[in-house]
């Protein structure tokens, strides 16, 4: 989802760790070393990666491009190539009978018919191109916050995984208990007590 | 610090109980809603709220849809004892108006429509916009975290049991009864 639509949804993470320095290098080596590559013609079936914000379709992190005023920003990449189930079972169905007229055998085994499910499938994926869905991020280095603008439990968990793997760095969800617990100043004793909370019933 | 996964579902309550007491504040005091945005005009709940009551092992949820609708059914709800899960919001500060959803278990913001920004018709447009956009989302989301801090300073006090669990009991009761 691209920050700049006219209906987000956002999901905030505390980012947890310092970049190594120089940080612009780091930066540049973990978008690049991580970016999404192409899967057509390929028998991937999905692949993730980082794009870049102005252009999600042909990444390009040269020249501090990913840098824009005070903010990092740049977006998670998910292709996925999609079979419809009809198509699979159509050739699956044109495979076997090709089979049975090949060998002139009247039936073939469970395992027989799953090799060829699985061969139809892979050949399938090999033809088909992958769906992009690009998810934008912005990141603001200086206060250790990132806003990430897909609230999908998918999508945020390979950004949390991806963004370990690139920067070393861990991001941190902010959710009910850990925005009291790391975002709002509490007191040690508050967090003490933050922790100790139970639910109650406001008609009890 | 605790696990994630653990923290997440253990916790979730704290998002329930804000929006209900949110739901409460925007009723009965405004002035905590002026002191998370002293340039706050309005909050108000929007096209959608989502209450769930887990009492008594029993799961029951309600969706109550629609600009205009009665929340008739959220009182009867909540003197059940169902807390809100889901709260849409319009948010109007200086001149201008937000609308988003908040969800309770995560706070995470869908939804979110800022005041429109000007068009992106080059580079330089599309950086501007950027930035704009930018301090319009922050503006929204530092709303919500005031809201959020004043709830849990509120959660984290003796008082709390006292003082407000009986003023928002009250209310839902004075709701039914209005």
């Amino acid at each position: 989802m691209s920050l700049l639509s006219s209906s987000v949804s956002i999901t905030r993470y505390k980012v947890s760790g310092e970049l190594q320095k120089p940080v612009t290098d780091t930066l540049y080596n973990g978008l690049t070393r991580h970016a999404v590559r192409p899967i057509d013609d390929e028998p991937v079936e999905k692949t993730a990666g980082w794009t870049s914000f102005k252009n999600p379709y042909l990444p390009d992190f040269e020249g501090s491009s990913f840098v824009i005023g005070p903010y990092l920003v740049f977006s998670l990449r998910l292709d996925k190539k999609t079979i419809p189930a009809n198509v699979i079972r159509k050739n699956v169905a044109i495979e076997i009978a090709k089979q049975l007229k090949h060998s002139g055998r009247k039936f073939l085994s469970t395992n027989e018919k799953k090799n060829i499910r699985d061969h139809v499938a892979a050949a399938l994926i090999r033809r088909i191109p992958a769906t992009p869905n690009a998810y934008d991020l912005i990141w603001n280095l200086e206060e250790s916050w990132l806003w990430f603008f897909s609230n999908l439990k998918a999508a945020n968990e390979v950004l949390e995984t991806l963004f370990l793997k690139s920067f070393n760095l861990t991001l941190l969800h902010l959710f009910p208990y850990t925005t009291a617990d790391l975002d709002l100043g509490l007191e040690d004793t508050e967090k003490d007590r933050l922790a100790q909370l139970e639910p109650i019933s406001f008609m009890e | 610090m605790l696990d994630v996964a653990v923290s997440y579902n253990r916790y979730k309550f704290l998002g329930y109980e804000f929006l209900t007491w949110l739901w409460f504040v925007m009723e009965k005091r405004q002035e905590m809603l002026r002191k998370a945005d002293p340039d706050l005009l309005s909050l108000e709940i929007g096209n959608r709220i989502m209450l769930e009551n887990h009492r008594n092992n029993s799961e029951e949820s309600i969706t109550i849809l629609g600009d205009q609708a009665g929340l008739e059914e959220g009182t009867l709800s909540l003197r059940k004892g169902a807390l809100v899960t889901e709260l849409n919001l319009v948010y109007k500060s200086g001149s201008h108006e937000w609308r988003f959803s908040i969800k309770g278990e995560s706070l995470h913001l869908s939804g979110l429509k800022t005041p429109q920004t000007g068009p992106v018709e080059n580079k330089e447009d599309l950086e501007g916009a950027l930035l704009e956009k930018v301090f319009l989302y922050e503006k929204a989301l530092a709303l919500v975290r005031n809201l959020y801090k004043q709830f849990i300073r509120l959660r984290l006090e003796p008082k709390w049991g006292k003082e407000s669990v009986p003023q928002i009991r009250k209310w839902i009761l004075s709701r039914q009864n209005s």
